[in-house]
């Protein structure tokens, strides 16, 4: 396999009720190896089951309905979804391995440190002694700049703070030297001046550690700072995916365009914070025709009618809107 | 933790004489007395009399608390106004014999409520879950007397069973003992089950859903860890509360069922000396009572600190 990590036509569903509801439509992400891959977007726009989806971690009820997520591995290609419990667990936190919004919730209350990060070692290598969990435990936290160590490993998480839990979840994600890191929204939770050091940081050890990332975000500050690759969700669906230097100065979708506007700046004249007027639709409630249509400053009449296909609007560079291309999803 | 418990146990004193100032003002309050029950229809003043001055009731109530409360403070739970027999003696050894039914009510209860409980939770909204939820809710809501008669009745029609009537100690035959204790255990832990298994199963739900469960989850982690080490053990404080105030409640809230088993446990020792007006007896039952109610509860916080490190008495 030439990518990382391959997902083809996924579809998500839930339950309301009796009645299924799709949340994520026929979204199709290549990753490469070596990678830092940002997926932007609102709340509620599909960015996080997408990531859970990967890891076989989606929440009851929600399920993939349709598609694949094959995946190259140490040992070779595999199909993510067709995996037994067995097979997934392997794959989880040795291959691939998550970090999450809260550091403050993401560790267990009631143990320590350092069974949480032995934990990590042990389900994967039975045999390592304590002795060389806890120099690797210790090893990972050096990593990772947590200032005290040995004193850490022996705390509980309510001792410590936010930010030096985010860095021990970074810790206990790469402590197997995974191949691929799914960060959802690692630095929300976080201040603004301990966001920097640990973007900095998951930049750090993916260059040592030769990591791909997917970085969850709603932030374009997040992206610009840390991804190559850039695809922006709105409603369950990519509606624009570049490179991120393209994205930035060639900016196609009124969505993304709207993102970009609505980000603060330093330093700049002072205007009116703007927002996109109103909000991502539920699912199961979303427009017909364009999605966007309802919030789209340049919305037509065929928008609200047909559904454009994601198509190049350049070279590498897709965007799903007619003012690029007539073409209508099929 | 040393000084935590001494100041619990030291905040037990002005709970046990509240309580016994509340024993003794309501059993003047009910009507009828103990001297009327000893002489039955051979009543004469002076016969009476003679009584009252034996058991010192012709002192006044006051005079009669802190005649009680000062021997009582010094170990002394009195004589049985009935019998002459001293009070404390008797409460231990029914005592014990309720204490059994207790632990064995629990451990039925613990037996059915846990494991269904948890596999409720992990089968959220399957036909077990549904089966379980129903039965628990039964088990909640049907009256321990009822299902006791029925359950009396139902083996002896069904099976020509008939529970032994003479009580044995656990010690003297093992066997016998069983025979009588079991069933009322059972009828006991069944009505325990239905709350604990709800109070499992949605304590549960709760922490499966927390972010640190799929954190382990993502770590690799086999279910059988995923559930016991971290969601069962994060979710058993609202779990072991329950526990903890449902034996306290065993020790004297199972006066019908010892009545219907014929269990000479402390529930009946109590009811017998309401109904025979037997002050010493009642008051002695119901601090002891209290006493192992508030002491299971001191165990129980005692217990959240080694079930979650961020609750400490320091």
């Amino acid at each position: 396999m030439q990518n990382l990590l391959e997902i083809n036509n996924l579809k998500i569903t839930t339950l309301r009720g009796k009645s299924t509801v799709r949340l994520l439509d026929k979204v199709d992400l290549s990753i490469r190896k070596k990678c830092s891959f940002g997926i932007v977007g609102e709340s509620g726009c599909g960015k996080s089951i997408t990531a859970n989806a990967i890891l076989g971690l989606l929440p009851y009820p929600l399920r993939v309905s349709e598609g694949s997520i094959r995946y190259d591995s140490k040992a070779g290609e595999m199909e993510l979804l067709k995996l037994d419990r067995k097979q997934l667990r392997e794959v989880r936190g040795q291959e691939i391995s998550m970090i999450f919004q809260e550091p403050m919730t993401s560790l267990d209350p009631i143990f320590t440190v350092e069974m949480q990060m032995y934990e990590a070692l042990s389900f994967h290598h039975p045999h390592m002694t304590k002795a060389e969990m806890r120099e690797k435990s210790l090893d990972m936290l050096r990593q990772v700049n947590i200032p005290r160590p040995e004193q850490t490993l022996a705390s509980y998480p309510h001792q410590l703070s936010g930010g030096q839990l985010q860095r021990i979840m970074i810790a206990i994600a790469l402590i197997n030297d995974p191949r691929l890191l799914l960060a959802d929204e690692p630095t929300t939770a976080l201040d603004v001046t301990i966001q920097a050091q640990i973007l900095r940081l998951m930049n750090d050890l993916k260059e040592r550690n030769d990591t791909s990332i997917i970085m969850i975000t709603h932030d374009l500050g997040v992206i610009a700072e840390t991804c190559e690759e850039v695809a922006v969700f709105y409603a369950g669906q990519i509606v624009e995916q570049a490179n991120v230097v393209e994205l930035f100065k060639q900016t196609a979708h009124p969505y993304t365009q709207g993102l970009l506007q609505a980000v603060t700046s330093l330093g700049g004249e002072s205007r009116k914070l703007y927002t996109i007027p109103g909000i991502v639709p539920p699912g199961g409630q979303w427009a017909q025709g364009c999605r966007f249509s309802d919030r789209c400053s340049r919305c037509t009449e065929k928008c609200r009618q047909a559904m454009p296909a994601l198509t190049e609007a350049s070279p590498g560079h897709l965007c799903r809107c007619f003012l690029h291309s007539e073409e209508v999803e099929a | 933790m040393r000084d935590y418990i001494i100041r619990r146990l030291l905040g037990l004193i002005p709970i046990l004489i509240g309580i016994s100032i509340a024993i003794f003002v309501v059993m003047q309050l009910i009507p009828g007395d103990v001297v009327s029950g000893i002489l039955g229809i051979e009543q004469t003043p002076e016969l009476r009399e003679m009584w009252e001055k034996k058991l010192g009731l012709d002192q006044p109530l006051v005079q009669q608390y802190f005649n009680w409360i000062t021997k009582a403070l010094r170990g002394d739970f009195g004589e049985s106004f009935r019998t002459g027999a001293p009070v404390f003696p008797e409460i231990v050894s029914r005592f014990k014999i309720s204490a059994e039914l207790a632990v064995l009510a629990c451990i039925i209860a613990w037996i059915i409520a846990l494991p269904l409980g948890i596999l409720s939770s992990l089968k959220r909204n399957s036909v077990i879950d549904r089966i379980v939820r129903v039965v628990a809710l039964m088990g909640v809501s049907i009256p321990n007397f009822a299902s006791a008669t029925l359950l009396i009745l139902f083996l002896a029609k069904g099976f020509n069973y008939h529970t032994p009537v003479k009580y044995v100690s656990l010690f003297e035959n093992f066997g016998g003992n069983m025979q009588i204790v079991l069933l009322p255990a059972f009828v006991l832990g069944s009505v325990m089950a239905g709350s604990v298994m709800r109070m499992t199963r949605s304590s549960m739900l709760e922490v499966l859903r927390q972010d640190y469960i799929k954190s382990v989850r993502a770590k690799g982690a086999p279910e059988r860890v995923t559930i016991f080490r971290h969601a069962f053990r994060n979710s058993s404080i609202p779990i072991v509360t329950l526990i903890g105030m449902q034996i306290g409640s065993l020790m004297g809230g199972t006066v019908v069922i010892e009545q219907i088993f014929s269990i000479p446990g402390l529930g009946q020792l109590t009811l017998t000396g309401i109904s025979q007006r037997d002050f010493p007896v009642v008051q002695g039952c119901v601090l002891f009572i209290a006493f192992v109610y508030v002491i299971v509860n001191l165990l129980v916080d005692i217990l959240y600190t080694y079930i979650d490190p961020r609750i400490s008495y320091s």
